[in-house]
């Protein structure tokens, strides 16, 4: 493909150059005659190429429909999907006629009316009907367009049905996982603060997973503070490594550092004894005051940033303690049975799902291009969004004659490096696969996984 | 040398010496602040351009190794040649707001605005050459920040080190980051919001944001000028409706600039606070790279109904002053009147109205509640009648007439091909319910390329053809300007027009590549595969085709023929003015108006034209 490059780049090449040595001779023809007018061949032969281009625009767009077409996504895979797909190819139909008629007069009036010797332009400033024509009739059908596309739209974000079964998908970089509501119908609740990597990346709400949550959190917060303690430990005893031998303090900093490891440790009182010590090998007596020079830049930034995990980690505690006093166990239940599902999402045919989403990191989008469906994923906001599937995994298959074709769903909002990648597997199944798929499930509930999984401790992953 | 001198000397102005200092570079003069907009908008074309090829060569031969990428982009972007994922959205991101901002924005109004509002208007300068002069420094210097925010590499910018590298943080909460802006050139947090949410989200955003903001002021600073100077410095006679639809598209633009453009500053302030201060102004229980965030309450909607208040007026930013340009250009060159004068205000004024209250159709699928979206879809959809309005008034305007094809003229009926091909799709994605299965797609990248992208850039260039001998007094090269239009519009809708079909398949936009369709659609993959690679084709076609721009220009500027007082035989004041630069743009009195501008093929007149200038004639009426 690059020589396809050269190739360009050589014949635009040879063009240029052919204009540039015109362009010479021309511009020294100019400056004699002081001519600047467009002559006339320029203009009729313009002209001329006006109307071919018009056959270039016309053809290029006729060979593209026929070649191209709507077979891409093929037929609409969903009842919302053939509503709105009828709707799309009635706009279509208007908008290019519009498109057609407008961009011939264009050209055709832009290769008609060019100057001819002899004619003069007809002085024809204003015509009130004319333009009482054009502003009422497309303001006529734009109002039969907004009609029928508001119809639509009604249908589409209204509430869902009482049958419609819920599905939550949860989306982060870079994938996607569902979660279905189980026996019971009902989703349990979630709240981010509860996230555990190991056992529960999802964030559901049960009374075991907060009083988790409420442990590693306070696990974590002692962590940052012992990690704190440390480095400013670090600090003080590089401090006063600069003023005498280190052999004099050997042992005495090995004590303190062990002291700290054990989180048996005060600041201060390391303090007193570095000086106690710094006097005897001085000889001083009595109180000695020793100046600790501020923690450079660098230091300092550790600090900062260690503090600063400490202030969020505090608040987060805070908000898991309440959660945990208004939480009601009854809720329990309402996520022991949900089904988690990370590579596949299944659904069944002629079902209305009422999606919900919910992000982890940064706004994502569900895009289902053969459902026609889509919907943003926002962090911190839940949104919904319902549809029906119409045809099952295999008659799609049949329809677009390809053994091998799947559903997808994929990310349609920039979020970051994979987002081209952040995709899952969609199959329909009808309904007897699809309570197939239901019973093979049974085991694999939240409860079953949780319970299986490792605890693995944000905080500490982290580091 | 003071303004004030000029103002009261400008008889003799010219005979003063000025240092290169004073006229070239910290000029009042608006001409030449209109040819510094001119050249520096011109050169971040060229790089916004050259960005386009790079990442369509990676669309097209997704993944092949090309030494060409390698040369441009270096070792740390393509290595082998082939372009890193983060990158792609690097280039796409300052590609696109490059595009729009400085070339189209401060390239457009900025260069026309300022040649034309005092030449048609009969003023001998700006209301504040001053501040005129200050807006072209705050848009150089956010050019300068935004041209870094591309060579950023591990918290060094062109090598110098700013921010942190990554490799000194293990832990990445402090990540500098390594890249340009990468989320997009309308940077919704929290991707751009959290430092650690993307490598581009680093010194690359904080580059990005501070140009944003410099950028801003110069835009606000250049509006309120225009707006002073065409409110109060009309020469004698030039009522409202005698003004050119130029200055009423500048002047509305410039509106549209002083109310919209506020709105994004603060978006983006609160965007700096939110990453730099721990405010939570768009930050909501989030977890990033596996750090949780104590962040509660803000809203990402929030900050996306910010921008887009500045964004969709930011589209007729773009496009009015190309409108009202080939407005002008058309009417000359068909030596007829522009027809319905007062339907091209009335159309104006209403696009510009309308286009505050349209945003939301940016965010049908955002979980925006479905009841504002349908609000939005009728606004929306209502814009359309007075676009329908111009197109109608141009198709009107040719008709009949005796059509001169300069290289600007042609240009200018490009515009209104564009115009008309871009907006009928607009129909489509402003319908809701249809905007759900094509939002984010190459659908919409094909609609606004079309409708602003090239309509915009049409119009700039009809622009500099036309006035280019007003800008430097010499003639550019015609036929190579027709060579220039031809490749340019066959490139133009060879680029985008199948771009829609791309997007009708199913392609999402700011993907680096289409594998995922392989594993379970191949129709779709190949039919994305065989179009990327037409489109890209256009691409480069395109892009070469400037060359002869480029070449015209540059040529011209020093060695075109000299060019006449009125070239094109037109009826607007800047005709008028001597062919050399002078400060107060007129020797002698300013000039007195007796008409409105399209007296052009009028019965009765000896000549076609009939200058401003030009009492009417005993019983004739104006128009
Ligand atoms: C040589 C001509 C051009 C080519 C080949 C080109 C191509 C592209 C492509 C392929 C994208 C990426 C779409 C995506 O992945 O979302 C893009 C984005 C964009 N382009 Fe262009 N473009 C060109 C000229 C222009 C012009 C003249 C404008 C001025 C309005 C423009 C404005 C934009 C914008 C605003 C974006 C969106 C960037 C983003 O997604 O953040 N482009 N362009
Ligand atoms: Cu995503
Ligand atoms: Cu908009």
């Amino acid at each position: 493909m690059e020589k396809l490059i050269i190739l360009i780049v050589l014949v635009t090449g040879v063009i240029a150059l052919a204009q540039l040595v015109r362009l010479y001779e021309l511009s020294s023809k100019l400056k004699k005659k002081g001519e600047h007018d467009v002559n006339d061949r320029d203009n009729h032969l313009n002209a001329k190429l006006m109307l071919g281009f018009m056959m270039f625009q016309f053809l290029g767009f006729i060979y593209l429909m026929l070649t191209y077409g709507w077979t891409g996504r093929g037929e609409a895979a969903s009842l919302q999907g053939i509503e709105t797909d009828w709707l799309l190819n009635l706009n279509f139909v208007i908008i290019i006629i519009v498109f057609f008629i407008t961009n011939f007069l264009l050209f055709y009036f832009a290769f008609k009316y060019v100057r001819k010797p002899g004619i003069k332009a007809t002085f024809y400033a204003h015509d009130n009907k004319l333009e009482a024509v054009w502003t009422v009739v497309p303001a006529i059908v734009l109002a039969v367009i907004i009609i029928l596309g508001l119809q639509s739209w009604n249908e589409l974000t209204s509430g869902p049905s009482k049958e419609s079964v819920r599905i939550e998908l949860f989306a982060k970089q870079f994938d996607w996982t569902a979660r279905y509501s189980g026996e019971n119908g009902k989703l349990g609740k979630y709240d981010y603060k509860l996230t555990n990597e190991g056992n529960n990346p999802l964030a559901l709400m049960t009374t075991e997973t907060i009083e988790s949550a409420r442990s590693e959190t306070e696990k974590a917060i002692d962590a940052i503070e012992q990690e704190l303690k440390l480095a400013q430990l670090d600090h003080l005893t590089s401090g006063y490594r600069g003023l005498i031998s280190a052999s004099a303090y050997k042992s005495h900093i090995e004590d303190s550092y062990n002291a700290a490891s054990e989180g048996d440790f005060n600041l201060v009182e390391v303090e007193e004894s570095y000086k106690h010590i710094y006097a005897d090998a001085k000889g001083l007596s009595g109180h000695v005051e020793v100046e600790i020079p501020d923690p450079n830049s660098e230091t300092q930034k550790i600090f900062d940033r260690l503090e600063e995990k400490l202030i969020v980690k505090g608040r987060i505690l805070r908000s898991i303690v309440q959660m945990q006093q208004n939480f009601n166990s009854k809720y329990d239940a309402y996520a022991f049975d949900d089904i988690i599902q990370t590579d596949t999402l299944y659904l069944c045919k002629g079902v209305e799902y009422e999606m919900s989403f919910r992000s982890k990191d940064v706004i994502h989008s569900a895009y289902f291009p053969h459902f026609r469906a889509q919907m943003n994923v926002v962090p911190g906001m839940p949104t919904r969004f319902k549809f029906t599937p119409s045809l099952t995994t295999e008659e799609m298959r049949k329809k677009k004659a390809d053994p091998k074709f799947n559903f997808i769903l994929m990310c349609n909002k920039i979020c970051g490096t994979a987002h081209y990648k952040m995709k899952m597997m969609v199959v329909v199944l009808d309904k007897n696969e699809f309570k197939q798929w239901e019973i093979s499930k049974q085991q694999s509930t939240f409860k079953d996984t949780y319970s299986a999984g490792e605890s693995e401790d944000l905080a500490n992953s982290e580091n | 040398m003071s303004t004030v001198a000029h103002e009261n000397n400008h008889h003799d102005a010219h005979h003063h010496e000025e240092s290169f200092v004073s006229k070239y570079i910290f000029t009042q003069d608006h001409k030449m602040i209109g040819k510094q907009f001119l050249m520096t908008a011109v050169f971040m074309g060229i790089v916004a351009m050259m960005l386009s090829i790079f990442f369509r060569i990676q669309l097209a031969w997704p993944g092949e190794e090309s030494t060409f990428l390698n040369v441009f982009l270096g070792d740390n972007w393509a290595p082998d040649g082939i372009m890193k994922e983060n990158m792609y959205l690097g280039l796409v991101t300052i590609h696109g707001t490059i595009m729009v901002f400085f070339l189209l924005t401060g390239g457009l109004s900025g260069t026309f605005s300022n040649i034309l509002i005092p030449l048609q208007l009969g003023a001998r300068d700006m209301a504040s050459g001053f501040l005129n002069m200050l807006s072209y420094w705050f848009f150089f210097l956010s050019t300068l920040l935004m041209f870094a925010s591309l060579f950023v590499y591990d918290g060094a910018v062109f090598g110098i080190q700013i921010g942190d590298a990554s490799s000194a943080l293990p832990d990445h909460t402090v990540w500098d980051g390594s890249g340009p802006a990468m989320s997009g050139w309308t940077i919704y947090p929290p991707l751009s919001g959290l430092p650690n949410a993307e490598q581009g989200s680093g010194l690359g955003m904080t580059l990005w944001l501070f140009s944003m903001a410099i950028f801003i002021a110069s835009s606000l600073l250049g509006s309120l000028n225009y707006i002073v100077t065409v409110i109060n410095l009309r020469t004698k006679g030039m009522k409202m409706t005698r003004m050119p639809l130029t200055i009423w598209a500048f002047f509305v633009t410039a509106i549209l600039g002083v109310l919209s453009f506020p709105v994004l500053l603060s978006a983006v302030l609160l965007l700096i606070m939110d990453r730099m201060a721990g405010t939570s102004f768009y930050l909501s229980d989030i977890i990033v790279q596996g750090e949780m965030l104590a962040n509660h309450g803000g809203s990402p909607l929030l900050y996306q109904h910010l921008f887009w208040f500045l964004g969709h007026p930011e589209v007729y930013i773009v496009l009015l002053p190309a409108l009202g340009l080939s407005s002008e250009i058309i009417a000359t060159n068909s030596r007829k009147p522009i027809f319905g004068y007062k339907a091209m205000i009335g159309s104006i004024l209403a696009i510009g109205f309308l286009s505050f209250i349209v945003w939301g159709h940016h965010m049908f699928v955002t979980g925006m509640n479905p009841f504002l979206g349908s609000v939005f879809v009728f606004t929306t959809l209502l814009i359309a009648i007075p676009s329908a309005v111009k197109v109608f008034n141009y198709l009107t305007t040719l008709w009949k007439g005796s059509l001169v094809l300069t290289p600007a003229m042609m240009f200018a009926i490009g515009l209104v091909s564009t115009f008309i091909t871009g907006g009928v799709t607009g129909i489509i994605l402003a319908d809701s319910a249809l905007d759900i299965a094509i939002h984010d797609t190459y659908f919409v990248v094909a609609h606004f390329h079309i409708v602003m992208g090239m309509s915009a850039v049409f119009g700039m260039f009809g622009g500099v053809y036309h006035w280019f001998p007003k800008m430097f007094g010499r003639m550019m090269n015609m036929r190579l300007g027709y060579v220039h239009f031809w490749i340019t519009i066959i490139g133009a809708y060879g680029v985008f027009f199948p771009m829609h079909f791309v997007g009708l398949a199913g392609a999402p936009r700011r993907y680096y590549d289409y594998t995922v369709y392989q594993e379970f659609d191949q129709g779709t993959y190949d039919m994305i595969m065989d179009l990327n690679g037409i489109v890209t084709f256009f691409a480069i076609f395109a892009a070469i085709g400037q060359i002869l721009f480029l070449f015209n220009f540059f040529y011209s500027i020093f060695r075109g023929p000299k060019s006449p007082q009125n070239p094109w035989r037109s009826n607007t004041l800047e005709w008028t003015t001597p062919v050399e630069h002078i400060h107060g743009n007129w020797p002698g009195e300013l000039p007195t108006v007796h008409r409105w501008p399209y007296d052009y093929s009028k019965p009765g007149a000896d000549e076609d034209f009939i200058p401003q200038t030009v009492p009417l004639k005993k019983g004739e009426e104006e128009h």
